[in-house]
């Protein structure tokens, strides 16, 4: 959080610098098969976030160290792409990226049937093409539509979607100048069909009935981009 | 849904069928993992549903399969999981000196014993019997909880493959390749002029002229690119 609180970033009547009401979304479309050669792979693009997911596997685990017995282990990488934000990336893994990687696999770690691939590995590989905040939340969202599409049995897919504060008022999907320079950010992973949680992270401070109106409209968020996910699988690939 | 939609609270309802999808008597539905298949009761969970609460729930991306007992799904892509007696296409991928190793396209490489390999061989002599990357018809003989699997080259029609060409298909394409009671590949067979063998683990091995042999692999590319484009159609 930059803490500039200076910067208006939202008018009297509610407008966002984007133009957004306090509970839109930017726009999302997801495709799947964007990767022939993948086990399963899906394309979202949110606002102007670019993520593209792989998975590979059920394969054999290599390491052999982190094989386990009697169920498969999910290899999680999440990269965002040198030219995909205005100052360079510098290539390769860092502490952020590590962290995403943990976290997302841990979310869809919940949801995976791991235990019908004893002593397999699942290989899921995020890149992120254009980054506008929220990429965390744009990658696992991709990954878990590219699993659903591999044909890995899972018992939800994961959506996940920030929302934050920004001069004061809570708003859902914050964009990158909202990110930057807002007062918190609440990025959620949520299972829309039973409405569990896998995953919460906050930047900032918000009050309890903050925290509330942010929950309340990551939730409602994860309905609508659920419901873009399943038309994306059942609609056939790109 | 490509693109262009915003949340706004007039579109963000959620359906929410109490009885489920599959009753709106649509035929072969199409679902997403974590879609609600109705309730429980009266019905048992098949390949790709788990029982939840008292509900059915997908757990796999594909087609709703219900016979009037039980519920399933059929995926529309899935890896190959090896199954005891599966007949499978498999390239020998190391050896030692009396065993084999036998990518059959599974997460795991199978193993063929010499006791259960093609004919006799000295300890030692499996490499003069089948080399590195030569391509095996052999039966799943046995697999194990943790996926090790073994193959058998004792049978009928197990053999080393010598001659022809081996394509690859999802193997979830395998039962519109054959067809009902054999039919499609029999219909295939006859206007190619070709052997085809299919094996379970999406191998398909033809053997015949050379313009037989290409038109086989046109219409196995033709069958994949079709399914990958529109996917309900699997």
């Amino acid at each position: 959080m930059g803490g500039y609180g200076d910067v208006q970033m939202i008018d009297e009547n509610g407008v966002r610098v984007d133009g957004r009401g306090p509970g839109d979304l930017r726009p999302v479309s997801i495709e799947t098969g964007v990767i022939p050669v993948a086990d399963g792979s899906a394309r979202v693009i949110w606002g102007t976030n670019h993520a593209v997911a792989a998975v590979y596997g059920p394969m054999e685990c290599h390491p052999r160290k982190i094989q386990r017995q009697d169920r498969a282990v999910l290899d999680v990488r999440y990269n965002m792409a040198p030219f995909s934000t205005p100052d360079r990336m510098r290539p390769g893994f860092n502490r952020r990226s590590r962290e995403i990687s943990k976290v997302t696999a841990d979310a869809l770690e919940s949801v995976v049937l791991l235990e019908m691939y004893p002593r397999c590995k699942i290989r899921v590989e995020i890149e992120i093409l254009c980054a506008e905040a929220g990429t965390r939340c744009v990658g696992l969202t991709a990954a878990s539509v590219a699993l659903a599409h591999a044909g890995i049995p899972m018992t939800d897919m994961v959506v996940s979607v920030a929302s934050g504060k920004i001069n004061g008022v809570v708003v859902c999907d914050l964009n990158k100048e909202e990110d930057n320079y807002g007062e918190a950010d609440l990025p959620m992973g949520i299972l829309p069909n039973s409405g569990e949680l896998v995953f919460l992270q906050l930047d900032g401070d918000l009050s309890p009935a903050e925290f509330q109106e942010a929950w309340d409209y990551n939730m409602e968020a994860a309905m609508v981009v659920h419901q873009i996910m399943v038309d994306a699988l059942k609609g056939g690939d790109a | 849904m490509k693109g262009g939609r915003v949340a706004r609270p007039d579109n963000m309802s959620v359906s929410n069928d109490a009885g489920g999808p599959r009753n709106q008597g649509r035929a072969s539905l199409l679902v997403a993992p974590g879609e609600d298949l109705g309730e429980s009761e009266g019905h048992e969970a098949g390949h790709g549903v788990l029982e939840m609460d008292g509900r059915l729930r997908a757990t796999k991306h594909g087609r709703v399969n219900d016979n009037g007992t039980e519920i399933a799904i059929e995926p529309l892509r899935t890896a190959y999981i090896p199954r005891p007696s599966d007949l499978v296409i498999g390239y020998v991928e190391g050896c030692t000196n009396n065993i084999w190793f036998i990518d059959i396209g599974a997460p795991f490489n199978a193993i063929l014993p010499m006791s259960l390999g093609p004919g006799k061989a000295a300890f030692g002599g499996t490499r003069s019997l089948m080399d590195i990357g030569e391509a095996v018809l052999c039966r799943v003989q046995e697999v194990e909880e943790t996926h090790s699997s073994v193959v058998t080259m004792k049978g009928m029609g197990l053999r080393k493959i010598r001659s022809g060409n081996i394509e690859q298909v999802d193997p979830h394409l395998l039962g519109r390749l054959i067809g009902k009671g054999g039919k499609a590949l029999r219909q295939l067979k006859e206007d190619t002029d070709c052997r085809i063998i299919v094996a379970d683990n999406g191998r398909v091995w033809i053997d015949g002229e050379f313009d037989g042999i290409v038109a086989v692999r046109d219409q196995l590319n033709a069958m994949s690119d079709d399914a990958k484009s529109t996917g309900v159609d699997a």
